[in-house]
């Protein structure tokens, strides 16, 4: 097998018994990228020159590294990464380019582990999107069908890893874009609980909602990756002082007994035919494992996209302020004031949805509107975390799709954001509860695109979602699928 | 005086241009003239499509800043032992000219 098709759990092993070296796998992964990324278009960033670097340094000295040591990945392109072009895939950190001059807490941790940073990868323009398509250097294409998205707005990420462009991929997740694009690549994608993994040096989008976690070729990768990446930081106020447990001890559990619950709100009107029969067939396999099915409900999940659409951009509105062009980012012509300068740097630096998200916003949390729209929104929230709070009493995990459908095409909602905003339908109540969630494949539509099945449980019960996830994937064979590229 | 804002405030989904140009300018973005109209009608499709959030009965209930606990986290303050940059290095990222450690702007009075 090629190295670059490993999984980390299948690296690891050659890498112990001295049968690849760390520099073979970088190099591996190096020359996939190189025949397959003009097609993909998910790197946007070559770190080579700095991969091999830690890659010798890996082979030399293995002992002072941890369970990642030679694992080659690739980071959505906003987690700082010292000296490496990190720009969120947006104007506004361009010329000059934003190279930052320290890393995001997540990617030290990687490097003390030995991950190696191959470089950074696509995401729509400051993670604003579901579709990778409003990134300034153009769409990342499926590499099941280049002619459809990855999804997003970790569509390089996911893309990255179903390509073999790397071992693993790092992502973010705000309002479903680690599990959307990894559910419409064919790849594992965990959500963790908010407060699990430190968000200190990633470029925020929503800081109520941002939550960091990795895609991954299978779900035990997901549970290394995650135990070298979770834990509290002093520099993330919203890290939580919990254990980290053992993940990957724990996902031989097994699920029986465990009680899932399946939202009949999930399988409304609007849900492609295979995404529902793929689900359906994957919470049948799921019952044969020994879990306990039951249908619930969950009335507010028509409210989640809503309450989303108004917290969000008010976040985004606040996190935005930042980029104006005085301390980072794009160089404007000489202004007379600071005013113009802000607004020509902004106006010029900003694409269009990003903008939009500003807009609305300000709009909401404007005198005269900030009761009607975030503070209502506020209220809603609590209302669905109670839901999840009452329906957790009852069950111990929930299960459903991903996305309504499979992967759409390049284009399909140009001019419409509310057409794309409901890509989020299934993708935006576990944030506003900070609950962990995960995509993993379950199926294939008839036009072969992939299908993801989402698992969530209770925040801190990220042993149950992986414990739910590899019963399932233990008895399937959706996960072994590759695109041909 | 939640109930109150909402009687008195303007319709929710009927966003005009002079709102978005005013809301442009506080959050300094330029919208050209060519362009106001296809932003008002945007941004007007996605107030209407959140305004079904009136539907929810919120009587009562308090808004939620958090869900995980963390509120008023402090620390002490205590110098950082390692320094993450130094200031040199955060300067180096500015566009603009950097004049005895200081980044110079347009002045603030126009």
């Amino acid at each position: 097998m090629n190295p670059y098709a490993l999984t980390i759990a299948q690296a690891k092993q050659l890498l112990t018994k001295k049968e690849a070296s760390a520099e073979e796998l970088v190099r591996s992964c190096m020359e996939r990228i190189e025949a397959v990324d003009d097609s993909v278009n998910a790197v946007v960033h070559r770190n080579f020159d700095g991969a091999l670097a830690q890659a010798k340094k890996v082979d030399s000295h293995p002992e002072e590294f941890g369970e990642l040591a030679g694992i080659p990945y690739l980071a959505k392109d906003v987690f700082c990464e010292k000296g490496v072009p990190t720009t969120a895939c947006s104007p506004i950190l361009q010329n000059p380019t934003y190279t930052p001059p320290y890393s995001s807490t997540v990617t030290r941790l990687l490097e003390a582990s030995g991950a190696i940073s191959l470089g950074k990868v696509n995401t729509d323009e400051f993670t604003m999107g579901a579709s990778t398509e409003t990134s300034a250097y153009g769409p990342t294409h499926n590499p099941w069908d280049v002619s459809r998205v990855a999804g997003g707005s970790s569509g390089g990420s996911a893309a990255a890893v179903a390509a073999d462009e790397c071992l693993f991929a790092l992502g973010t997740d705000t309002g479903g874009s680690i599990r959307q694009p990894a559910g419409f690549c064919n790849v594992a994608g965990i959500r963790p609980t908010y407060g699990r993994v430190s968000r200190f040096g990633v470029m925020s989008m929503a800081s109520s909602l941002d939550t960091i976690g990795p895609l991954c070729k299978t779900v035990e990768d997901t549970a290394i990756v995650l135990e070298a990446i979770a834990g509290k930081d002093p520099q993330d106020a919203t890290t939580i002082d919990r254990p980290v447990p053992r993940y990957t001890e724990a996902l031989q559990k097994g699920i029986k007994g465990l009680r899932i619950g399946v939202p009949r709100e999930y399988f409304a009107e609007g849900l492609h035919a295979d995404v529902e029969s793929s689900v359906r067939e994957a919470i049948r396999t799921l019952e044969k494992e020994g879990a306990l099915i039951e249908e619930i409900s969950l009335p507010l999940t028509k409210y989640a996209i809503a309450t989303y659409y108004v917290i969000c951009p008010c976040e985004v509105s606040s996190n935005m302020a930042r980029y104006d062009g005085i301390r980072f980012g794009l160089h404007s012509e000489a202004s007379d004031s600071l005013h113009s300068q802000y607004v020509q740097t902004r106006s010029r630096g900003f694409g269009t949805e990003v903008q939009r998200r500003i807009l609305i916003g300000t709009y909401a949390l404007s005198a005269g509107y900030y009761d009607a729209y975030y503070r209502k929104a506020l209220q809603v929230r609590a209302l669905i975390v109670r839901e999840f709070t009452e329906a957790f009493e009852k069950v111990d995990a929930i299960v459903g799709p991903v996305s309504p459908t499979p992967a759409f095409k390049v284009g399909a909602h140009e001019g419409d954001p509310v057409a794309m905003y409901l890509e989020d339908a299934f993708l935006t109540a576990q944030p506003m509860a900070g609950i962990p969630c995960m995509s993993i494949p379950c199926g294939m539509s008839t036009d072969g695109l992939p299908i993801g099945l989402q698992i969530m449980a209770p925040q801190w019960h990220e042993e149950t979602v992986l414990q739910t996830a590899y019963a399932f994937e233990r008895v399937t064979d959706w996960h072994t699928k590759k695109p041909m590229l | 005086m939640a109930s109150l804002a909402v009687l008195f405030a303007p319709s929710m989904t009927s966003i005009t241009s002079d709102e978005i140009r005013h809301t442009a300018l506080l959050a300094r973005l330029r919208i050209e003239e060519k362009d106001i109209d296809a932003r008002t009608q945007q941004i007007g499709a996605i107030l209407d499509y959140v305004a079904m959030l009136q539907e929810v009965d919120t009587n009562g209930i308090d808004t939620a800043l958090q869900v995980t606990g963390a509120a008023h986290v402090l620390r002490d303050d205590a110098l950082r032992e390692e320094e993450l940059a130094s200031p040199d290095a955060l300067l180096a990222c500015s566009p603009l000219p950097v004049i005895d450690h200081q980044i110079q702007t347009p002045s603030a009075h126009g």
